[in-house]
């Protein structure tokens, strides 16, 4: 059989990243900033949305919750009186385990982009994937509980450098762990030194305002930082 | 685990430049930060690219080792553990100089179903057109 050579070189992720910037492209021409939420399962995404989304003045949000099924946390977040765009990635091979450009891309139409400035989209928990895949977002952001342990950084490096924050969350617990946070600390600047961090309990509030600054400065960015 | 959702994106970059013609080996580039078990790599590729101009194509990887360097300082040197901090200066403004690719280098395709036994065996021709350069 003949057979032919052909030479490509091309990024296997170039088609996601183009449509990563036709969604950038229409958020850009709405006005919306977009910020991409990222942990492993547990780690506290939905309850530091819910401390926050409320409570952001002149900032008009809307929440995008990303789940392989179901819409457990978009109910969690529905009275919050918020807007929350449910998308489902059960329609996947087997349900994918992240969100990627053209998942969004499919969710744009049901987004109230000219009712709201920012968008929080809650990715799929999962510390691996998630990081691969840009969606159009202005600002990425990992959350690491201290449950989790101190060589997280190291092992998933990836996802801990695919971040413009990194918010350590849990903190009410260290009481009662065997946890070292300055060395989750170390261990986070070594993989990616100088991301800002943010140390905080979604639970009893500590730390919560300069979550809520954070997300405040991003809304008023003329330009994105991912 | 991210080899499932990486192998899909191979399949769809193969299959957009394959035009139709059957993928018999796929020639990666793959750095060392993007952390890709091969063998996983495989497997998953394998399972994806059933029904499609992939199946049963090979994937052949060719490993590029991590080297940083040091914007500030011009240090250049590899890693083997994930360390970005210039160990020179200690600058934070490190940039990756290798090992970052994730990269369909080339194809190795036959002539399309219908044309088979147009060429005699084993002609091993080459497409020179870089058909998306970067």
């Amino acid at each position: 059989m003949h057979r032919t050579k052909v030479r490509i070189v091309e990024d296997a992720l170039d088609a996601n990243n183009t449509i990563a910037s036709a969604n950038r492209t229409d958020f850009d021409r709405a006005g919306v900033r977009v910020v991409n939420f990222m942990s492993a399962p547990g780690a506290g995404k939905t309850t530091l949305l819910e401390r926050v989304v409320a409570d952001l003045p002149g900032v008009r949000v809307g929440v995008l919750e990303g789940d392989v099924e179901g819409s457990i946390d978009a109910d969690r977040l529905a009275g919050l009186h918020v807007p929350v765009t449910q998308l489902n990635t059960s329609a996947g091979f087997g349900g994918e385990c992240h969100l990627d450009a053209n998942m969004v891309r499919s969710a744009i139409p049901a987004l109230p982009l000219e009712e709201i400035d920012l968008l929080l989209v809650e990715n799929v928990g999962n510390l691996v994937c998630p990081a691969e895949f840009r969606i159009g977002e202005d600002a990425r952001v990992m959350v690491c509980a201290v449950t989790e342990g101190e060589d997280k950084p190291l092992k998933y490096p990836l996802m801990f450098r695919a971040c413009e924050l990194v918010i350590v969350n849990k903190i009410d617990l260290l009481p009662h762990l065997d946890f070292d946070l300055e060395k989750l600390l170390y261990n986070i600047d070594a993989v990616h030194p100088d991301v800002e961090t943010i140390v905080l309990s979604a639970r009893t509030g500590q730390g919560i305002e300069a979550w809520r600054e954070w997300l405040l400065r991003t809304a008023a960015r003329e330009e994105a930082i991912a | 685990m991210h080899e499932l959702s990486l192998s899909s994106a191979i399949v769809n970059t193969v299959v957009r430049h394959a035009a139709g013609r059957p993928v018999t080996v796929v020639y990666l580039r793959v750095g060392a930060l993007r952390q890709v078990v091969p063998d996983s790599l495989d497997f998953y590729f394998e399972f994806v690219a059933r029904g499609t101009v992939c199946e049963g194509a090979r994937l052949e990887h060719e490993l590029i080792p991590a080297r940083l360097r040091c914007r500030g300082c011009g240090h250049e040197w590899s890693i083997e553990i994930p360390a970005f901090r210039c160990p020179e200066c200690a600058g934070s403004d490190v940039e990756i100089a290798a090992g970052n690719e994730f990269e369909v280098e080339s194809i190795e395709v036959g002539p399309p179903a219908a044309a088979w036994g147009d060429r005699p065996e084993g002609d091993l021709g080459e497409e020179t057109q870089c058909i998306a350069p970067r």
